[in-house]
């Protein structure tokens, strides 16, 4: 009975919060037909702001994942001072307001800010433009492998590592052919929330990008010009892609769990 | 990167100026609103979160597995899509008959949508690791139902649940994306914290946005000191 | 391939693992490092190894002093009580990683881990994971790895740990054999102190990090130097100062001049060796170790009174 009631609750829930926009997205982009989607999708603005959302992608996972895979084994492995502060800060951008990062790098490196002399002079341009936004990126897509990777290294302790030396492999060595395998489904689970999370940026990048745009950027865009085909074009493939995700982490998952 | 968050504090053109920054009126409707909601929200995720993850550990039904992998759709989702989304289906011309949007309502509604997934995925590792056989013991010992849930899981799951609320206020608050579009934006009435920051930077008003990011940092962090504090309060028991 | 360890000092924080050590391991001999848990002989173990650093002293092997080198230079073959086997790789791959890391050639790889295989008599085993091995089998594993590149010393840390009662007196045995086929310094830490004297040439006894007393595995037993290293390596009644082994307990029907009275408690059978559990008519509790003929001879039973005699005993100043 019991376990009943919890179930219509639960399944209520999730239906009601979920299953809802989910359909819509789809009714909402094809209730005019197919041409007018596919309009959308191709046009160059379009086009455009796909290929920089993959660009700063492309950019963001490797440096977030090199980073990531380092600070969880500093973390996991090592004591130093001030290691409370390290671990603490790579949880930071989970609680940060999106746009709190995006005013601080806007404050940073822009016109008055303290780095704006730095790059100005060099004639580089950060704010408004792809650096700053790739930034942005980085930086609230940081905690997503080394949260991921932590426990794990956590759960395998060093003692393979150990054998590994005393057998006379290197650090180096010992981390490609020992740690990195075993630690090799959380660094995919981490690049996959990661990749997830850079695409879907919207807050952090919106303030620093100017006249710039990315996929998400242009869906505001798209909406604000009463262009409802194209924002709902774009937000399609955008969900397709967290669904895309959704399964793949959905096929991570459970070798994490078994292990 | 640390930089980032001295680089907040850096300009607000002095104390005072921060003050009056911070108390402006719209600036205190703007982050009363903020916090009011995302109390709300996490209180909600709090209860419903809680039976999801209770369902999906302890419950067998067809469709469990995709069920699952679905409750981070939120998570995956680009903020700015479910706004749009959320528009769609709540607001005027909605096929559900609802019209709601530009409303507090709505606003509730969109975060409860984003903030899904973090009781539940806070929850559900602790319910699964949870000896049934604490349960079966109360049982044993003449507990009925309630009371075996109230004593036994409740206190047990208590860090899982503390800890979920506390992501998913911290989500809550500082949200924008998914509101950009829905919240319309009335000042005094559905302007959160976080589009009050937007809209003072494209006013070119930095002292007002930075004092309220302020605000934000300081919530962030005192986040972040309760989740770090949650989680060494449960793992006490567990090194013995 | 010697080792000696000269004064090594070991601290984790305010705890002494190792307080001023000093340890000579002939080439070629099996020694065992014995004693309770938290005795310092791990860490001696460790430290020997190079997986730890000692806070004072030196280590040598072969003359040679190593105390600064990593382990990868070190040369020793390190066997752990929970195998730490690679998980993802074959039982072929774990065993051949030593050689790959080395560069050796692909076809002295291969005759190489073969014979090892077959050694550790795990030759059909070689495409499995460790994962799909019992603990016997992975220790085997693991022991034919650290073997594969010609160490100059066998370093294992409680290798039958983790391992039942049956297999681990298995191993032990076979672990003797494999020693006085291949003659390689080896030295193992254990708690138990049946495995150490059945296996060892020599026996160091270790508590508090400290030594108590090094020698074969009869001389600790016949002349131990203290009551710690005469408790720990085998039963021993203890009455006043005086220690008597159970088995120089003499039991009689009949009293004469030395004997005192005594009654059975209880009788345990163990199959070859009978123990009987007596209270002597001072008080004094007993246990007293005979063969099952010599139980059957006096017709020992529950609440017999017999009359015993202690054959030899030990006082230490």
């Amino acid at each position: 009975m019991r376990r009943y009631g919890v179930r219509t609750v639960g399944l209520g829930y999730l239906a009601i919060v979920l299953a809802g926009p989910l359909s819509m997205i789809f009714w909402k982009t094809f209730e005019h037909g197919f041409s007018p989607f596919w309009h959308a999708l191709t046009d160059a603005e379009s086009i455009h702001a796909f290929e920089n959302t993959l660009l700063i992608t492309a950019i963001a996972v490797p440096l977030n994942t090199v980073f990531g895979i380092a600070c969880a084994l500093a973390i996991v492995r090592k004591h130093f001072p001030g290691k409370g502060f390290v671990n603490a800060f790579v949880d930071l951008p989970l609680a940060l307001s999106p746009v709190v990062v995006g005013l601080s790098l806007y404050l940073l490196y822009g016109r008055g800010g303290w780095f704006y002399g730095v790059f100005a002079g060099h004639g580089i341009q950060i704010l408004f433009s792809l650096p700053a936004m790739v930034i942005a990126s980085v930086f609230v897509s940081l905690p997503f492998v080394a949260r991921e990777v932590v426990p794990t290294l956590r759960e395998i302790g060093d003692e393979q590592e150990q054998a590994a030396h005393t057998l006379g492999a290197s650090g180096w060595q010992t981390f490609w052919r020992i740690t990195l395998p075993a630690i090799r489904w959380a660094v995919i689970y981490g690049v996959v929330l990661t990749t997830a999370r850079c695409l879907g940026e919207y807050g952090a990048v919106s303030i620093v990008a100017g006249f710039k745009t990315t996929a998400t950027l242009q869906v505001q865009d798209d909406y604000e010009n009463f262009n409802l085909a194209g924002a709902y074009a774009i937000s399609l493939l955008l969900a397709a892609i967290a669904v895309l995700v959704l399964v793949a982490m959905m096929l991570a998952k459970p070798k994490e769990e078994t292990a | 990167m640390p930089i980032a968050a001295v680089a907040t504090t850096s300009t607000h053109g002095g104390a005072a100026g921060f003050w009056d920054a911070v108390s402006s009126p719209e600036a205190v409707a703007a982050l009363r609103l903020s916090l009011v909601v995302a109390v709300l929200v996490s209180l909600a995720n709090a209860v419903l979160g809680t039976a999801t993850a209770w369902m999906l550990v302890r419950d067998e039904f067809p469709g469990k597995r995709v069920v699952n992998a679905v409750i981070d759709l939120p998570f995956a989702l680009p903020t700015i899509v479910a706004g749009l989304v959320l528009l769609a289906l709540y607001g005027p011309r909605s096929p559900v008959g609802v019209s709601i949007a530009y409303t507090r309502t709505a606003i509730f509604m969109t975060l409860l949508f984003v903030t899904l997934p973090f009781v539940v995925r806070t929850v559900q590792p602790v319910l699964h690791e949870l000896d049934t056989e604490m349960e079966e013991a109360a049982r044993s010992l003449g507990a009925h139902e309630l009371k075996v849930f109230t004593r036994i899981v409740l206190p047990n799951i208590l860090p899982g649940i503390l800890s979920g609320m506390a992501l998913a206020f911290a989500r809550a608050v500082g949200e924008i994306g998914s509101l950009v579009l829905i919240s319309g934006n009335l000042p005094f009435r559905t302007e959160v914290a976080s589009v009050f920051i937007f809209n003072q930077i494209h006013g070119g008003n930095r002292t007002g946005a930075a004092a309220v990011a302020v605000v934000l940092l300081g919530v962030s962090f005192l986040i972040l000191l309760l989740v770090g504090a949650i989680r060494r309060l449960a793992t006490r028991h567990e090194s013995a | 391939m010697s080792i000696s360890v000269r004064n090594v000092t070991k601290r984790f924080g305010d705890y002494v693992a190792l307080d001023d050590v000093s340890l000579d391991v002939e080439t070629g001999s099996l020694t065992a490092l014995l004693g309770p848990s938290g005795g310092g002989k791990s860490t001696l173990l460790r430290v020997i190894a190079g997986l730890e650093q000692p806070d004072a002293g030196e280590v040598s092997i072969s003359d040679e002093d190593v105390t600064s080198h990593t382990p990868q230079q070190r040369g020793v073959g390190f066997v752990f009580q929970h195998y730490a086997a690679f998980k993802h790789m074959t039982v072929w791959d774990n065993v051949a990683f030593g050689l790959k890391i080395r560069k050796r050639p692909r076809t002295e790889i291969r005759e190489r881990v073969g014979k090892l295989l077959e050694l550790v008599q795990l030759d059909g085993f070689a495409k499995r994971y460790p994962a799909q091995l019992s603990g016997g089998q992975r220790q085997r594993m693991g022991l034919a790895r650290a073997l594969a590149v010609d160490p100059k010393v066998l370093l294992l840390d409680e290798p039958f740990g983790a391992l039942d009662a049956r297999v681990r007196k298995e191993l032990r045995a076979w672990l003797r054999r494999l020693h006085d086929e291949t003659h390689t310094t080896t030295v193992i830490v254990t708690h138990d102190q049946e495995e150490a004297m059945e296996v060892a040439d020599q026996v160091v006894l270790m508590n508090g990090g400290r030594i108590e007393q090094v020698g074969g595995p009869r001389e600790l037993y016949e002349h131990p130097t203290n009551a710690f290293v005469m408790s720990f390596v085998g039963p021993v009644n203890r009455v006043g100062d005086a220690f008597i082994r159970p088995h120089d307990v003499e039991l009689a029907l009949e009293p004469n001049g030395s004997t005192q009275e005594a009654m059975v408690e209880r009788v345990v059978h163990l199959g070859f060796e009978v123990r009987a559990e007596l209270v002597r008519d001072d008080g004094e509790r007993l246990t007293a170790q005979l063969s099952r003929d010599e139980a059957r001879e006096l017709e020992l039973e529950a609440g017999q009174i017999v009359y015993v005699r202690p054959t030899r005993q030990t006082v230490f100043s």
